[in-house]
């Protein structure tokens, strides 16, 4: 299976990084979402898989249980960055709202500074 | 001493400008006290220890052997004397030629910024401290030349000034450090005993050449040159302070001060020498055809720097003392004609030699002044302007030179005497000529200076002997390394010499000019457009270069689209990473293709073609679903694999960023295709790519197993200290709790952001704006 997950984080990281080249700003922050989603599914899989063993422990349970449970530290690690992704994500959908009251359309090449800001029909 | 000599100009800058609102007139005679009490301590340390090098230091960076050291012998004395001497009759000076300026509190600043850093470049023992001055001296001449920053030409000089001996300044750091690496010590007075290791290295071609470069635009040398005559711009003082008097001699002091090093290397004397006589000549002649006092002054500057370098590149005794008496006859009537010129464009607001006629009823002190400083630039006996000129040419009969230097001497000397006469004679006798303003003499203040300037000329001319002995000899002792040869007698007769004719030709040949000057130039002057050749083009040329390449430079790195930087850095990690995965390469075996679930291969597949229909489709719609179907299933992933936590959220995060998606962009239009195939082609090529490298990189990670310790820890305390049995939980909320704080708050900010920017209006701020 770690083969399997590993070419799948490959096409993801591929597919992100082909929608963040896109002149469209929408389809930028969908690549930036794609990334976000490989990131995390390469730092699971390099934690080791275990299936079906989520990293629970008894309270007769000795440390050396850890080797038939996943390891928490990289779950720590995504949760917190699924979280941030989120914000960073709603941030940028409505910030493209105002690109696009502003700007009439999302293309990139309309935005090479703040002085042509507006000034693009 | 020294220490507070050279600190002291800086700290009485800072309080300049309140002591000037306090002060107001008074301020100039209150500052120059300063600068009069240092020349009092160096002319009575001169008289007191006359022909001896004295070295004070303080540690400065002991780690790396670097000491702040001052270095006081006949040299340094000579020119920090004329620093302090002149600078206390220019502050005066500019108290009453700046009166009630508004920005005259700063320019005190400068020009004791300025008199700061000149002591410390003659002072320095120390090559890197002397570097630093050197420096600061191109800073405070930028600030300086800049004064009138409301005038474009002022800023343009004062950029001129600073990039020409800024750049020289570089190549100068270069040259020191060299020289200091070939002679093991950072201390002059060391170096200047270790002259042969000097010449010894096998670098010191490089070395000369850097130093000269650095000392040679300093000074105004051909072709550096026309950095001088721009710098005009300045307020009279200025040009008197700085740019004849002080700070384009310190060029020619680097030279005397190396020249017992350097002095004896191969090429020094074509070099210096042919470098100095070239100046000499091109500026001589160029001030003839001037019309301003500060222009013809400015380009006889550069001849006399031109001659100043000729005759340290001569060498030999004579030749120095010439030189070491010249930089201080020169500064004196020099200085003396400059504050004069200031004096009458003052009064009649105008510098045009030849409208300028009769002054001397209206303007009588400042007439003496100009008549004894021009006397003496013209070389006319008694003044010392007479013995200093014999000097050159007995340098040169003592060289037994071809006569072609002879006529370059004698032709450059032709015309200092014809401008010496223009300006310290012409303008001031006849009938008065109409002028701008009414003239009227000016203020003590104004007329001290150069009436003390140019009486000093005579003095020293009637009675050599008070600087032979104590300023002059120790001067040439420190710079010739001749300790007890006695310095040629000075003196104003020596008798039916050849060195008397070649003056007797000069001055014929000067008169003969002066009083045809006018038809002279006039048909010089079809000369002109040959002048848009010379080196301030090529400056221009250079410049415009640099600025094009800038240009060019910023267009292709900074082309301003986030497609071609991203595609850039994406490039650049492939080649990087991608080529160090190939160097490694080697047959991994890819474990457990057999390990795969049917259910887990349904979750894969549903992903891989959400990910084919968002790459693909037009719809906006139905690329935010994909993205959806996406996050879902790697939520399912999560869910298999033993982490509940993570699918929750992902799950939750994802249902809550397509309503998000939804809401917000449903109004938006349909995708529009903006860039054309052959750039999607290689936009995909790279992406591609950089999925390969992400899956090299993950399988060659997979071999090594490093353990982890911190999860032991964590799976060990969970219970038995935070009593909680979902290790992730107690991991987010109890060990790194502070952590998800932090996280909390950018959330929180983030939300803000979001409120902000929706409850934003625009137009409404912006009337102009039409609403859409």
């Amino acid at each position: 299976m770690q083969a399997v997950l590993i070419l799948t984080v490959g096409i993801l990281y591929a597919a992100g990084i082909y929608m963040m080249m896109r002149r469209s700003i929408v389809k930028l922050i969908i690549g930036l979402g794609l990334l976000g989603h490989a990131a995390n599914l390469l730092i699971f899989t390099a934690g080791g898989l275990r299936r079906g063993a989520p990293a629970f422990i008894d309270p007769d349970q000795s440390a050396a249980a850890l080797a038939q449970i996943a390891d928490p530290i990289p779950q720590a690690l995504i949760l917190t960055a699924i979280v941030i992704g989120f914000g960073v994500q709603a941030f940028s959908i409505v910030l493209i709202r105002r690109v696009y009251q502003v700007n009439g359309n999302d293309d990139l090449k309309h935005m090479r500074s703040t002085d042509e800001l507006g000034s693009n029909p | 001493m020294t220490l507070l000599a050279v600190l002291s100009p800086f700290a009485l800058a800072i309080v300049a400008p309140w002591l000037q609102r306090r002060l107001d007139r008074a301020a100039g005679w209150l500052l120059a006290a300063l600068p009069a009490v240092l020349f009092i301590g160096f002319l009575n340390f001169a008289l007191r220890h006359p022909a001896e090098s004295h070295v004070f230091s303080w540690p400065w960076i002991p780690s790396l052997q670097i000491q702040l050291s001052f270095l006081l012998d006949g040299l340094s004395l000579l020119f920090a004397l004329m620093i302090t001497g002149i600078g206390a009759l220019v502050l005066i000076y500019s108290g009453g030629y700046l009166a009630g300026h508004p920005h005259l509190g700063r320019f005190y600043v400068y020009l004791l910024m300025f008199m700061g850093s000149m002591l410390g470049v003659v002072l320095s023992n120390n090559v890197l401290s002397l570097f630093v001055f050197w420096e600061l001296t191109s800073f405070s001449s930028y600030l300086l030349i800049g004064f009138y920053h409301d005038r474009q030409a002022s800023r343009a000089a004062a950029l001129q000034a600073l990039l020409v001996t800024g750049a020289g300044g570089l190549a100068l750091l270069a040259g020191v450090i060299l020289l200091a690496f070939a002679g093991g010590s950072w201390e002059l007075s060391e170096l200047l005993a270790r002259g042969d290791l000097v010449r010894g290295h096998p670098l010191l071609h490089a070395t000369l050449v850097l130093i000269l470069l650095g000392a040679f635009t300093k000074s105004a040398q051909f072709p550096f040159h026309f950095w001088l005559p721009a710098a005009m711009e300045a307020p009279a003082p200025v040009s008197t302070y700085l740019h004849s008097a002080t700070m384009v001699k310190a060029g020619v002091y680097l030279l005397a001060r190396l020249h017992p090093i350097l002095g004896a290397a191969p090429r020094w004397q074509l070099y210096v020498g042919g470098c100095g006589a070239l100046t000499m000549l091109v500026g001589a002649g160029l001030a003839l055809l001037q019309v301003d006092i500060k222009r013809q002054l400015a380009y006889t500057t550069v001849s006399v720097l031109g001659a100043l370098t000729f005759l340290l590149g001569l060498g030999g005794e004579t030749a120095v003392t010439g030189a070491i008496l010249y930089v201080l006859v020169h500064s004196l009537y020099k200085g003396a004609l400059f504050l004069v010129g200031g004096n009458v464009d003052h009064a009649v607001d105008s510098r045009d030699v030849t409208r300028l006629r009769g002054l001397r009823r209206a303007m009588p002190i400042t007439f003496v002044a100009a008549l004894l400083a021009g006397l003496s630039m013209a070389g006319l006996p008694p003044f010392v302007g007479f013995i200093s000129k014999e000097l050159i040419y007995e340098a040169l009969h003592a060289h037994d030179l071809s006569l072609l230097l002879a006529a370059v001497a004698v032709a450059a000397n032709g015309c200092m005497f014809v401008v010496a006469l223009l300006i310290g004679v012409r303008i001031f006798v006849g009938p008065p000529a109409a002028t701008p303003r009414e003239p009227h003499e000016a203020p003590p203040s104004m007329w001290l200076g150069p009436l003390a300037l140019a009486s000093l000329g005579l003095i020293f001319g009637l009675v050599p002997g008070l600087i032979e002995g104590r300023l002059i000899a120790p001067a040439v002792a420190a710079v010739g390394q001749l300790p007890a040869t006695p310095a040629p007698h000075l003196a104003l007769w020596h008798g039916f010499t050849p060195m008397l004719l070649l003056s007797a030709v000069t001055i014929a040949a000067g008169l003969l000019v002066f009083l045809g000057w006018d038809f002279l130039r006039a048909r010089l002057n079809r000369l002109a457009p040959l002048g848009r050749l010379g080196p301030a083009r090529w400056y221009e040329w250079v410049l415009q270069g640099v600025l094009g390449f800038a240009h060019l430079q910023t267009r292709i790195l900074q082309s301003g689209s986030l497609p071609v930087y991203i595609a850039t850095l994406i490039v650049v990690i492939i080649l990087l990473v991608g080529g160090t995965l190939l160097e490694q390469v080697q047959i991994v075996r890819l474990a457990n293709w057999n390990d795969i679930r049917f259910h887990e291969l349904c979750i894969i597949l549903t992903m891989m073609m959400a990910i084919l229909t968002l790459v693909t489709t037009n719809s906006r719609l139905t690329a935010i679903a994909a993205l959806g179907v996406v996050g879902y299933c790697v939520s399912l992933i999560f869910v298999l694999f033993g982490a509940p936590d993570l699918a929750i959220t992902q799950f939750c995060i994802e249902t809550l960023s397509v309503v998000l998606f939804v809401l917000v962009l449903y109004k938006l239009p349909r995708f529009q295709v903006f860039s054309r195939w052959p750039t999607r082609l290689a936009e995909a090529a790279i992406a591609v790519a950089f999925g390969l490298v992400v899956i090299g990189l993950m399988t060659l990670g997979m071999e090594s197993d490093l353990g982890s310790p911190i999860s032991e820890f964590y799976a060990a305390n969970s219970y038995l200290q935070a009593h909680g049995r979902n290790i992730v939980n107690v991991i987010l909320v109890d060990f790194r709790g502070v952590d998800t704080m932090g996280e909390i708050t950018v959330l929180a900010i983030g939300a803000l952001g979001v409120l902000a920017l929706l409850k934003l209006r625009l137009d409404r701020d912006r009337p102009g704006k039409e609403s859409s």
